[in-house]
């Protein structure tokens, strides 16, 4: 897919609502602080890619977005809705109902896959739409088949996750989050614990994802593959963001010198 | 003392055995469960208090136990329980002393399923209630087969211990006619019981064990 010729954050001329919306984000563990006012916003069809150095915060950026972990300061949107905003010097979450509604609209996928192993590849994928959502059975069956064949496993549908291999756990995972038909998807590097072999399998189907223009926020050390697919690159450093923006042009030609020397060291 | 009538009364005493087993599981089992959640409750009295239930349960023989909820209400409150309550003290002292031993073992099982569970199961909108029934609690129900097989085995046994409080169970029982009888009988029909009962036991858990067997 060429990247260049799409570019979400020009709007026309007309008003597109982010789909996502982070803004003044802190968040310090103890006294270590990890975020240290970031802000960050996705807009619908927009892929983007963090990269940056192992602690600099990647992981926990994505945890506050999905509501694993909560902020410090800031405020949190999906489409207009507030999930968290500061008032005062505190945070207010929103409502249960609400959070339940927010909850809806993003999926994660996650580094350890985190499969149900007492659950088939099918109840994997159907229970909650199920349980969650009130969805029928027959239909929630058959949109989670042709999940699978999308991730070309249906033949696995009646294996349970300990008869997968990583590659087929993590497709089974992707199609999991798709399968309550989230806005916007996350991704803890989805592919850091696989073997070499089976990463192509997993970014294959990321970059399908892609082509449709599923809106996606991708944490990842896969530089060639953050280039070939992203909209846009984030880089972390230190609970900052130190730059973003066209892929080509922060892997190829970075400004600052602390991405270079990120880089640099990938590259090694 | 004929056979008939020695192992009719045996008999007597083994039903009341079984009895004395099956409702403290009924009772211990789901007790258990909720002694660990206040074991891991945020509230710190409460899981200072649950500590503290849970090291003295352990801590002191059952025997004891069992005495204190017998005669305890008497000689602490002067409270005349009549003559049925020697079978609920047998019953309140085994259900308090086994959710103990179960509270424990299933805290070691739900603090064993990784983290990512729970969080998966959040992200996906499962109420914290739904999560745990759904994702951690049969996840939780394999991991501890082995140790709760252990504690029923142990219950089996332990059921004698109901003698301290001259209850008729099959041990009280075979315990009184063979030190009227003469004989050591009684106590080959008691121990051939318990071995089946705990071979039963055993086997039914290790069925349990082989269906959950399904995936790791
Ligand atoms: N629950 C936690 N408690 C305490 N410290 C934490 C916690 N989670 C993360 N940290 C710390 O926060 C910092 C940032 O961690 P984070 O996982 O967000 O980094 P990352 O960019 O994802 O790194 P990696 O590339 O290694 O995954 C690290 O120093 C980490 O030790
Ligand atoms: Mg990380």
């Amino acid at each position: 897919m060429d990247g260049g010729s799409r570019k979400p954050y020009e709007t026309d001329g007309y008003a597109v609502m982010n789909l996502l919306e982070m803004n003044g984000i802190k968040k310090a563990f103890g006294g270590l602080s990890v975020l240290e006012d970031i802000s960050i916003s996705v807009s619908e069809g927009e892929v983007v890619a963090i990269i940056g150095p192992s602690g600099s915060g990647k992981s926990t950026l994505l945890r506050c977005a999905t509501l694993l972990e909560t902020i410090d300061s800031g405020d949190i949107s999906y489409l207009g809705k507030a999930a968290a905003r500061t008032e005062g010097n505190g945070v207010v979450y929103a409502e249960p109902a609400e959070l339940k509604q927010i909850r809806g609209y993003f999926g994660l996928v996650f580094q350890s896959f985190n499969l149900f192993p007492h659950f088939s590849v099918l109840k994997n994928l159907i229970d909650a739409p199920i349980k969650v959502q009130k969805r029928e059975k027959a239909e929630a069956v058959e949109e989670a088949m042709a999940l699978l064949r999308k991730m070309g496993i249906e033949d696995k549908k009646d294996a349970y996750p300990c008869q997968l291999s990583g590659g087929q756990q993590q497709r089974v995972a992707i199609a999991r989050a798709l399968a309550l038909k989230p806005k916007i998807l996350f991704f803890d590097e989805p592919t850091s614990a696989l073997d070499p072999e089976l990463t192509g399998e997993v970014l294959k189907v990321i970059r399908r994802l892609a082509e449709e223009r599923m809106t996606m926020v991708i944490v990842t050390h896969e530089m060639g593959f953050a280039r070939a697919v992203a909209d846009r690159v984030v880089f972390m450093d230190g609970g900052h963001i130190i730059e973003q923006g066209d892929p080509k042009e922060i892997i190829d030609n970075p400004r600052h010198e602390r991405t270079r020397a990120f880089l640099r060291k990938l590259e090694r | 003392m004929t056979l008939q009538t020695m192992l009719t009364t045996l008999a007597s005493g083994m039903l009341k055995s079984i009895m004395i087993y099956a409702l403290t599981l009924l009772g211990s089992l789901p007790l258990g469960m909720l002694v660990a959640f206040g074991r891991m409750s945020k509230c710190a009295p409460l899981r200072l208090i649950i500590k503290f239930y849970i090291s003295v349960m352990r801590g002191t023989p059952l025997m004891l136990q069992l005495m204190v909820v017998f005669f305890g209400p008497y000689y602490l409150f002067k409270l005349n329980l009549g003559s049925d309550y020697r079978f609920m003290a047998v019953i309140i002292g085994f259900v308090i002393n086994y959710a103990a031993y179960f509270a424990e073992i299933y805290r070691g099982g739900i603090e064993s399923i990784p983290v990512g569970q729970r969080e998966a199961a959040q992200v996906l909108g499962y109420s914290r209630a739904s999560a745990f029934l759904r994702v951690i609690l049969p996840q939780v129900i394999k991991r501890i087969i082995p140790a709760v097989t252990n504690e029923m085995i142990t219950l089996v046994k332990d059921t004698s211990l109901a003698f301290a409080i001259s209850y008729s169970e099959m041990f009280t029982m075979a315990k009184k006619i063979a030190s009227s009888q003469a004989t050591l009988l009684p106590f080959v029909v008691a121990g051939v019981f318990y071995y089946i009962f705990n071979f039963a036991v055993a086997y039914g858990m290790e069925r349990l064990e082989k269906r959950l067997s399904y995936y790791r």
